[in-house]
């Protein structure tokens, strides 16, 4: 069977995303918003105290989000619609684990610029040959699906100089999904200290922010940031292959950081 | 449901393994915490419903726990009670390897004990100890896989035994990723307990939110509106596509079929972003809960119609194409063997039991939702090779009656005039045990959920993966390294749904 010919029959299938907009991107619901922060209603209340993984917070002034912990499960959206909305857009990521919290936040600005900066320093001189190793520390594994999915020619991260590496001593940048179960402890941290320095951490997922819903049972694992210091946290549950491509392109300085300035 | 109590151990022990020689298919065992004791329950299919057996175990004056094993005369149990010994601290006597296999413990400490109320006691494990060595002669060493795999896999370590190339014996410890999932179901609402369900094996949420919905509608007693039921078969046929094409793509990968495998790639993406839109999720979660599906779904539209369409066409060629490649499936062929006597003595479900002849199914045994008014073939797709490229054509067949029932159902969904999508509450489900099943891509999901005024008091999820991953310890008989990969991928099982 000719594989070759039939392989380029269907023409490009590889997104444009970062240098083009792509629709699946902006219009995917990675995300829940609080609309209204200092709108303090019963329905708010509500919701925070129905939240799975209390990622809502109610204070006597505002209302904040933490996206490190939300499962997008939506029973917010359905119970105070007024308040919390789903936001499009899969450029969900960020620096900074207090940067996932929205809604009635102070922003932090010293701490951040200096976390920015020593991550920008650390990915000087990656150019266009970046490799990632990846590592489950207890994932329900979804996660590992949407890293893989990197590879496929839908996104196609080779275009993009990044590759997945299975040595750690190619790795420059660690891959971290699943709640850090104290089983995967070790290895994890064995896997951190068999890469050559400079080394960037992602977090990928709720899970590996906080645990997640499964989190925090008598296997502790209330995320990796315990284990390994965490620089670039990709929210979702699991997070998207275009959120964990964001999250990538964020570390390596290729995509703007900070929130959004338009929002569609 | 029929529940068949027993006084002791030995009557039950014996009981049990008459129903099973008299045709009865086991399905799990698994034991919760009754007050200073245990109850352990075992699952079994009695064809026309699921049936437990079950027996009260008391402590000796020491504390211990103990029962006569089932495992000498019933294999598939081999490895529940490893688990329901490190997880509640029973002691199976004569099991012949009672090694951890979920949870490994430092010496005194205290257990989960799953359904009893020690949610705060101290669980000391010791996960870091070197695993189990059996096989020694001259040349033989142990090769270690994992737990951190190479490439991005689930975390779980495979102790290969061998004098280089062929592997006479391996071991499979899979208590890295071990996350307690039992524990984090207990003393939620139905509505939360099946997000936790979701995320037991994340790569079939709906199989999974179905099993454990069918529990809470059993105990309700409720039954889901008609176009909740014919929307659950769409979501859960979609599910089925995207894991199949999953395992075809890893294959085509172990065998360096590059353009394969991006095709494959491409169409598991294709499928995975049409259940996005359908349920704003690309796993499908939070779209079915107890009492029907989320409200504000709906069926595929015209222009999703036609994109499924195309798919399947593609997806059916690219298969002829991949099934008519010699080099592609002279790996396959042969590979990773188990033929029709052990699928049925271990019991083994999904498409590996299919493929060797194994037919167990519940769209058929145990029909649900939509799957009874649609029209099924006679009975599911068999194979009587048993190996790689057996579960593979099995794969093929499902994939493709998968893409003819979402088109049935979403037909069926329209033709509906009741527009309810959910039963909203009040119902409650009723205390006391549960059963529900789904068939998961990978096979039979099987939850029995205890509730409690409303509440889950214990919940065992029985993945399919739990119940197969056993068999592949005998996978390699004939085979060598080189054909890991392939048997590891035609077994397309999650590691999460075993390790729990």
């Amino acid at each position: 069977m000719p594989w070759v010919p039939h392989g380029i029959s269907n023409g490009k299938l590889t997104t444009g995303w970062p240098k083009k907009p792509d629709d699946y991107f902006d219009d995917f619901p990675a995300a829940i918003e609080v609309a209204a922060p200092w709108n303090l209603t019963d329905d708010a209340r509500a919701a925070a105290w129905q939240c799975p993984t209390s990622a809502i917070q109610v204070t006597a002034v505002g209302i904040s989000l933490d996206r490190g912990r939300c499962i997008l499960c939506r029973r917010c959206t359905l119970i105070a619609p007024g308040t919390f909305t789903v936001s499009h857009g899969s450029d969900t990521s960020r620096i900074g684990r207090d940067a996932l919290i929205v809604g009635d936040v102070k922003e932090e600005h010293e701490a951040l610029t200096m976390l920015r900066d020593s991550i920008a320093e650390r990915v000087r001189h990656l150019g266009r040959s970046v490799h990632i190793r990846h590592v489950d520390a207890g994932s329900d594994g979804s996660d590992e699906w949407e890293v893989q999915a990197l590879l496929n020619p839908v996104y196609d991260i080779h275009r993009l100089g990044i590759f997945i590496t299975p040595s750690p001593r190619h790795a420059d940048i660690l891959l971290v999904t699943g709640i850090g179960t104290e089983g995967m402890r070790e290895p994890l941290v064995r896997t951190r200290d068999g890469m050559p320095d400079p080394v960037v951490v992602i977090a990928v997922g709720a899970d590996a922010a906080s645990g997640g819903l499964i989190g925090g049972g008598y296997t502790g694992g209330v995320g990796i940031e315990p284990v390994l210091d965490v620089d670039v946290w990709v929210p979702g549950a699991p997070a998207t292959p275009f959120s964990i491509l964001h999250g990538i392109l964020l570390a390596l300085g290729r995509v703007p950081a900070g929130p959004r300035e338009e929002h569609r | 449901m029929t529940r068949r109590p027993y006084e002791s151990p030995d009557s039950w022990h014996d009981a049990l393994l008459a129903a099973v020689a008299s045709g009865a298919r086991f399905a799990g065992l698994y034991s919760t915490a009754d007050g200073p004791g245990a109850r352990l329950i075992a699952l079994l299919d009695a064809g026309e419903r699921f049936d437990t057996v079950e027996v009260p175990i008391t402590p000796d004056p020491t504390g211990r726990m103990s029962y006569p094993s089932l495992s000498p005369q019933l294999p598939p149990a081999f490895w529940y009670e490893r688990a329901l010994h490190d997880l509640s601290g029973l002691t199976p006597v004569g099991h012949p390897r009672l090694d951890p296999l979920l949870l490994p413990l430092t010496p005194g400490s205290a257990r989960p004990e799953p359904g009893g109320n020690n949610h705060h006691a101290r669980i000391a494990a010791d996960t870091d100890t070197q695993g189990p060595v059996d096989v020694t002669g001259h040349g033989l060493f142990t090769l270690t896989f994992g737990p951190v795999r190479s490439g991005v896999f689930e975390s779980i370590e495979f102790l290969l035994e061998t004098p280089g190339e062929d592997i006479p014996h391996l071991n499979i410890r899979p208590h890295f990723k071990h996350r307690g999932v039992a524990k984090r179901f207990e003393g939620r609402r139905p509505d939360d307990g099946v997000l936790v369900a979701e995320r037991v094996e994340g790569i079939a949420s709906v199989a999974h939110a179905l099993a454990f919905s069918h529990a809470v509608e059993a105990a309700a007693g409720i039954v889901p509106p008609p176009r909740a039921q014919y929307l659950r078969v769409v979501l859960a046929e979609l599910e089925r596509i995207a894991n199949h094409l999953d395992v075809a793509m890893r294959l085509c990968d172990a065998a360096g079929l590059a353009v394969a495998t991006s095709r494959f790639g491409w169409h598991k993406e294709t499928t995975m972003r049409i259940m996005s839109h359908l349920t704003g999720s690309r796993f499908g979660r939070t779209a079915v809960v107890p009492g029907g599906v989320r409200l504000g779904l709906t069926v595929p539209d015209e222009a999703l119609l036609g994109e499924l369409k195309t798919l399947h066409k593609r997806v059916s060629d690219d298969a002829r194409r991949t099934m008519g490649t010699p080099s592609f499936l002279d790996r396959l062929r042969g590979t990773g063997p188990l033929d029709a006597d052990y699928a049925a003595r271990w019991a083994l479900v999904g498409p590996i039991g299919r493929a060797s002849g194994h037919r167990v199914d519940d769209r058929w045994d145990h029909s649900y939702d939509g799957y009874g008014h649609l029209s099924l073939p006679g009975s599911p797709a068999t194979d009587e090779d048993g190996d790689a490229r057996a579960r593979l054509r099995v794969r093929w067949s499902e994939i493709d009656l998968a893409f003819k029932l979402i088109n049935a159902a979403t037909a069926a969904f329209t033709m509906q005039s009741d527009p309810r999508l959910i039963l909203e509450e009040p119902w409650q489900a009723a205390s006391g045990l549960s059963i529900g099943v789904a068939e998961a891509p990978q096979g039979e999901v099987l939850y029995a959920v205890s509730f409690q005024d409303g509440q889950i008091a214990r919940c065992f999820a029985r993945s399919p993966a739990l119940h197969n991953l056993v068999a592949f310890h005998d996978a390699f008989r004939t085979d060598i390294f080189t054909d890991f990969p392939f048997i590891e991928a035609s077994f397309g099982l999650s590691y999460a749904g075993v390790a729990m």
